[in-house]
């Protein structure tokens, strides 16, 4: 019989209860930067999520999926510029542009294999920059303050933060739980066998191509989710948005939390942006604890600590966060 | 028509830059298998070296030089401590790691000389133009820049081609183990490799940073340019390199000047002053994709050399 109370399981119920409880501690003590904090967490998770699916499952590294967030964002954004604000229209476009930018990209770089993958895919990552960036009317460079959020009409106000809190959360979920079903599935287990040998998956009669293009196009599409929500969120777009150091992000996400786990990209998303909040402070702590006070320039230069770490964890705990919990019996 | 020679110059020292930096990157690629995203960070301090010691020193090439060296010694420090773990691993693995880096250099270099960003200042005597051809002037320093990689460039492969590390550097690249076999001192070897492309690369951003300016992040988006150079030019091909290097120079400065010009004519006048560095930056990905995927290997696959 399966054992269900591992540390592991233990760990994301905990995670979970946290991520559902955040909006009533917030609404205790008046704090709502956690509120904003943890939407953005939540929402770069599901694009870690999205990412995981095609590099820890698929094997596809790609190196340029902040664009699908910059394309779901200019989508609403330049859509509300020119005065639909109706997320009906909004968001079913982002999505299908999302859809339709990964078939291309797929289709040509999924030719290709290993460094030249990674290359390629953020080759056009940066054609996508480079074309916000020259983007005029739609702010340019400096990217452009979205006035409205989308409107649901009567259905669901985005404007109000726990609200919108819940939204995302029940996004990730969904996609969490979509990406669970699908990585079960026959066409899964397919993806996942030509990760691990794709000659041999062809060889019994498989067209491999298809099955990861697909693959490819439904973690574009999430993503591009991701990006409509970060949009909304922010209320701003910029090329930064996909700057192709984001799409580095998104990895260091998907391998801190543990790759080819489908919840690992949830908890290194979580890690990484609170360990982004909390090590300057965590620094400061650690100086008056030595020195006997804090060094409040010390506070400035938390990423100091933060690359070396990931190379650490590179080096030394491949099995990201969750392996840790898991213990060894992971590979 | 001059003003098409002044841009083919412009162009190649463009590309002359790319090749310094893909050149190093390409050897560290094609002979350990690394993908090394914190190339461009040694790029920001070789020009951070240098901008350092011009001013210690009051001499432009005094300071290049003491530049050169600590960043050769930075380049090797940085492999035996960070690198070599990295050998033989997959190619996430090196993105991931080497992207710990690129943020650790960031911030370091941040620390150390602070956020404002740094300037050269050329000698005198080299802010003067030169006529190249009837008619035609060009700032001497640029021209010294193309003709001392040049330089550069030969004894690369006079280095590569013609020496005994150099035969070694290329055995290393096709058969590691039978090098390593043979007894000859690998780890070494990857550490001189390392240190070399640091040195190049540190190089690269010395001599651009008169030009520019001196400051953090500088060797980011050159650094996906480099890359995208060495996967035009074949991995591991430094005669590739060179060539793809002239190849994306004179594109990405050619699509700069004329295409906005271009998009006037057929749309308004902002919208091609604004769309011109979008497109021509799209012109060298659009380049990159069609070899990739009409030619894989590279325009100048090393195995075939």
């Amino acid at each position: 019989m399966k054992v269900w109370l591992t540390p592991r399981n233990a760990f994301v119920v905990a995670l979970l209860a946290v991520l559902a409880l955040l909006p009533v501690y917030s609404a205790l003590t008046g704090n709502t930067f956690m509120v904003t904090l943890f939407t953005r967490i939540i929402i770069l998770a599901i694009a870690a999520v999205s990412l995981n699916l095609i590099m820890g499952f698929g094997g596809m590294v790609s190196f340029g999926h902040a664009a699908y967030l910059g394309i779901g964002g200019y989508v609403v954004g330049i859509l509300a510029k020119e005065g639909i604000d109706t997320g009906f229209i909004q968001w079913p476009a982002a999505l299908v542009l999302s859809g339709l930018f990964a078939l291309g990209v797929g289709a040509l770089s999924l030719r290709t294999r290993g460094v030249y993958f990674i290359m390629i895919t953020l080759a056009f990552a940066q054609m996508v920059y480079y074309i916000a960036n020259g983007l005029d009317r739609y702010g340019g460079d400096d990217g452009l303050t979205i006035q409205r959020r989308s409107d649901f009409g009567g259905l669901i106000n985005l404007s109000n933060r726990t609200v919108y809190y819940y939204l995302c959360l029940a996004l990730l979920l969904a996609t969490v739980y979509f990406v669970w079903r699908m990585v079960k599935s026959r066409f899964g287990l397919v993806i996942q066998g030509s990760r691990s040998n794709d000659r041999r998956m062809r060889a019994i009669g498989f067209s491999t191509f298809r099955y990861k293009l697909t693959c490819f196009v439904i973690a574009g599409v999430l993503c591009g989710l991701s990006g409509v929500l970060l949009a909304n969120h922010t209320n701003f777009i910029s090329p930064a948005l996909m700057h192709w150091t984001r799409s580095g992000d998104l990895i260091v996400m998907a391998v801190l939390g543990g790759m080819g786990t489908v919840f690992g990209p949830v908890i290194g998303a979580v890690a990484l942006l609170v360990l982004e909040e909390t090590l300057p402070h965590l620094i400061g702590f650690v100086s008056y604890v030595l020195i006997g006070k804090e060094v409040v320039a010390a506070k400035e230069y938390w990423q100091l600590i933060l690359g070396p770490m990931l190379l650490l964890i590179v080096i030394y705990a491949r099995g990201g966060i969750e392996g840790l919990i898991a213990g060894s019996r992971r590979g | 028509m001059l003003y098409l020679i002044e841009q083919c110059l412009n162009g190649m020292q463009l590309g002359m830059l790319l090749f310094l930096l893909a050149a190093g990157l390409t050897l560290i690629f094609g002979i350990m298998d690394l993908v090394n995203l914190a190339h461009g960070s040694l790029y920001m301090l070789g020009a951070y070296f240098a901008a350092t010691f011009v001013e210690l020193t009051d001499s432009f090439l005094a300071g290049i030089g003491l530049g050169l060296g600590a960043t050769l010694v930075a380049g090797i420090v940085l492999e035996m401590i960070a690198i070599r773990p990295l050998y033989g691993r997959d190619h996430l693995d090196h993105v991931l790691g080497t992207f710990g880096l690129l943020i650790f250099f960031n911030e370091f270099v941040r620390l150390i000389w602070g956020p404002a960003g740094l300037t050269i200042s050329l000698p005198s005597q080299m802010l003067t133009a030169v006529q190249v051809l009837p008619g035609v002037y060009y700032p001497l320093y640029r021209l010294v820049i193309i003709l001392t990689t040049l330089v550069v460039a030969l004894l690369l492969y006079i280095l590569v081609m013609r020496t005994r590390i150099g035969m070694l550097i290329r055995a290393g690249a096709s058969n590691r183990e039978m090098v390593g076999a043979l007894g000859v001192n690998i780890k070494l070897l990857y550490t001189l490799v390392f240190g070399l492309g640091a040195a190049l690369a540190g190089f690269a951003g010395m001599i651009q940073a008169p030009l520019a300016f001196v400051q953090i992040g500088m060797g980011e988006n050159i650094l996906i340019l480099a890359f995208v150079v060495i996967i035009i030019g074949g991995i591991g091909s430094i005669r590739g390199a060179f060539v793809a290097a002239i190849i994306v120079g004179l594109i990405d400065t050619m699509g700069r000047v004329f295409l906005p010009d271009l998009v006037r004519h057929f749309l308004s006048y902002s919208a091609g002053s604004s769309a011109g560095p979008a497109l021509s930056s799209m012109l060298i990905y659009t380049l990159m994709a069609l070899v990739l995927i009409f030619r894989p290997e590279g325009l100048f696959p090393a195995s075939s050399k």
